[in-house]
């Protein structure tokens, strides 16, 4: 039985990692391409998000090439994402696929039903190994968010432009061939060592931006047209609010738990977005906040076309950034690939930004000489 | 010594514009010519008319700007390569250093900047509608068989104010047609045309913004005098039109340029007689993975000296080896 997953940036590895633990053959979809998108447009609702769209490329792709089983995330909302799973599977029902859909929910009072699909997956592992192999997992997603994060600190200041995107598409081609949590766990580690050994310039004056927004556009490269990337070969570090190892550990572990502890979040939006709006919106308002206060330069803001809680999000967004002094530009993300558009504001933003702090620094070192 | 000069070349989507400026800044050459699409022989005719028109100078440095600036700083050898928000902001500062808002309309995209103290401190680009740029304008404009330069005077004779739609073109169209079937007249829909794009602009890219004076209205929309007097009417305030408003971009690159070349005290302008030089494109289909990108190399003179459209990096990071 071979299983199969949708993209979203990093996430297959720490999937990999707990079904393969698990003893279950997977296929990783081919990485989203303008293939996978139009798979994904041609078969999807025209006024289905984004996301949708190329789940559905990636679950054609795999069928293709022989995957049998989709594993899918649902639940009750908090957004149409939680309606995602169902439209899929009939999308590809009419569409005459050979194929089994698995739709994990997070358990919600009956537990039961969440162990009895996981069996299901598994043919049948005890629940004491699910979860070991979910910690492990964890443990893997913790470790690759880390890599990413050194990427993105070392990228601005790399003396031969492009070193750590090289090194990370060697990574990449590579762990999509390593099978197991303990392999995976070593690739990670090698990387992380190559890509803290590239040589850089520390004196270099590095700009800090923080990324907000929807999750999938914030994760997933192929819709955010490597942002990431991009501002650090503009010179500027990122930091993303939403990783998937924050998500598999506060909405899937600790929510489950009843743990997730959102008291900084409810007072970091406060008084601009006083309830949830549904999926990040209220976060992407609190990050924000958060990001200011640690001294970012900067914030963007990312969403799909029609992702209504962050629609929210990016009314109150203007005058968060005009409260709290820290520039925020929004970029609506849908089907182009042109990139043109988006280099250009992205450009202009880091251009804004290095003046501001290159003004403000003027103006400080003027009042401590006392001129 | 010889009197020094530099050159801004802004290559838009309808147009492409290039500006001469002295060591005092003072413009002392335009050039408008239309893109048409072909980006490189339009830069070479317009460094061709440089030449014809100004002969032997010496040009110090060179900035381009505008969606293709990347083609036409590769092909001249610009000193800075920048994008048209900063080249905008840097112009409308050279016009009028008391610049808070800038208003900037073109042919396909329209943008907002907001300034403070002399540095951008927030700005929009139109994301979505082709209603508030020139393009429509232009359209509109023929179906009514209007010569577009007369269009905005002739909105200025309106007594009568006409409710045009504006959040979408093809609702605007329709609506005018529905106007004029009814019987209004044309320079009254003429100026509720202009209400509805200033209506459109303001909502889109306005939103949530503070637009403080000095206003300053640049980009080829702003001749059209029926927009001003939309918009000084609906923000209540003075708008004021910079002298050369259609070519701020290129005065901007040529700007940036200026003072790039102070600091580096060099130039890597190749020289006028770029337009001399043959220029191509070979396009390149990567089959490397299923993006199939379309991968363009720039060749000069039979040898590649810049290759970008891909997203993995393939291709353009043999940028280094060119240079």
């Amino acid at each position: 039985m071979l299983v199969t997953f949708p993209h979203m940036g990093n996430a297959y590895i720490a999937m990999k990692s707990v079904l393969e633990d698990l003893g279950v053959e997977v296929l990783v979809p081919p990485p989203c391409t303008k293939r996978t998108l139009e798979l994904g447009t041609k078969h999807a609702p025209e006024l289905a998000c984004l996301p949708l769209k190329l789940n559905i490329g990636n679950y054609i792709e795999a069928l293709e090439m022989g995957a049998e089983v989709i594993v899918m995330a649902g639940g009750c909302g908090p957004c149409r994402f939680g309606y995602y799973a169902e439209v899929q599977r009939e999308i590809l029902q009419d569409l005459g696929c050979n194929f089994k859909m698995v739709v994990l929910e997070r358990p919600q009072g009956n537990a039961r039903d969440f162990v009895k699909k996981i069996a299901m997956i598994t043919g049948g592992k005890n629940i004491l190994q699910v979860l070991a192999s979910i910690k492990r997992a964890t443990r893997v997603a913790v470790l690759m968010d880390e890599l990413e994060s050194l990427c993105w600190q070392v990228r601005p200041r790399e003396k031969r432009e492009g070193t750590v995107s090289r090194l990370m598409r060697e990574f990449h081609s590579q762990a999509v061939k390593t099978r197991g949590s303990g392999k995976l766990a070593i690739l990670i580690g090698e990387y992380k060592n190559r890509i803290s050994r590239v040589e850089t310039e520390e004196k270099k004056e590095v700009l800090r931006i923080g990324i907000v927004g929807e999750i999938y556009t914030v994760i997933e490269p192929f819709v955010n047209v490597s942002i990431a990337e991009k501002l650090g070969d503009l010179g500027a570090e990122v930091d993303k609010s939403i990783t998937v190892s924050y998500w598999v550990i506060n909405h899937l572990i600790k929510e489950a738990l009843h743990m997730h502890d959102k008291r900084e979040l409810r007072e970091a939006s406060y008084p601009y977005l006083r309830s949830f709006v549904g999926g990040h919106g209220q976060e992407s308002v609190a990050n924000t906040v958060l990001y200011k206060r640690r001294g970012y330069d900067g914030v963007i803001h990312l969403l799909p076309f029609t992702c209504m809680p962050e629609i929210v999000a990016r009314s109150v967004l203007p005058e968060v950034s005009h409260r709290y002094g820290i520039p925020v530009m929004t970029l609506v993300l849908d089907e182009m690939t042109g990139e043109a558009g988006y280099m250009t504001r992205l450009e202009a933003f880091v251009d804004l930004i290095r003046r501001k702090k290159e003004m403000k620094e003027l103006y400080e070192e003027r009042i401590l000489s006392g001129d | 010594m010889k009197k020094e000069f530099y050159l801004g070349i802004d290559v838009g989507s309808v147009s492409t514009n290039l500006v001469l400026l002295n060591s005092q800044r003072e413009l002392v050459y335009r050039d408008y010519l239309r893109t048409m699409g072909q980006p490189i022989r339009v830069v070479q005719q317009g460094l061709k008319n440089l030449k014809d028109k100004m002969g032997k100078i010496n040009i110090a440095g060179a900035g381009a700007t505008g969606s293709g600036r990347k083609l036409a700083g590769i092909m001249i050898g610009a000193d800075v390569v920048k994008n048209e928000i900063t080249t905008h902001a840097v112009a409308a500062l050279d016009a009028n250093p008391a610049v808070s808002t800038i208003l900037e309309i073109g042919g396909q995209d329209s943008k907002i900047i907001m300034l403070r103290d002399g540095i951008v401190s927030d700005f929009a680009m139109n994301t979505v509608c082709a209603a508030g740029t020139g393009s429509f304008l232009d359209r509109q404009a023929a179906r009514l068989q209007i010569p577009i330069e007369e269009f905005g005077d002739l909105a200025l004779n309106s007594k009568t104010e006409v409710r045009v739609a504006g959040r979408c073109a093809v609702f605007a169209e329709t609506d005018m047609i529905h106007k004029q079937q009814l019987g209004h007249r044309v320079e009254d829909i003429v100026y509720g045309l202009c209400q509805a794009l200033v209506r459109n602009y303001l909502n889109n890219l306005g939103k949530g913004k503070d637009i403080k004076p000095s206003v300053l209205f640049q980009g080829g929309v702003a001749a059209n005098r029926g927009i001003r007097e939309a918009f000084r009417r609906e923000l209540g305030m003075e708008i004021e039109v910079p002298p050369h408003y259609d070519v701020m971009g290129a005065i901007g690159a040529a700007l940036i340029a200026k003072d790039a070349v102070r600091r580096e005290r060099r130039t890597s302008f190749r020289g006028l007689d770029v337009s001399e030089c043959q220029f191509g494109v070979r396009p390149i289909e990567c089959k490397g993975c299923a993006n199939m990108c379309e991968i363009i190399e720039i060749v000069k003179d039979g040898a590649g000296i810049a290759c970008w459209g891909d997203r993995c990096g393939k291709w353009s990071s043999r940028i280094s080896k060119y240079a």
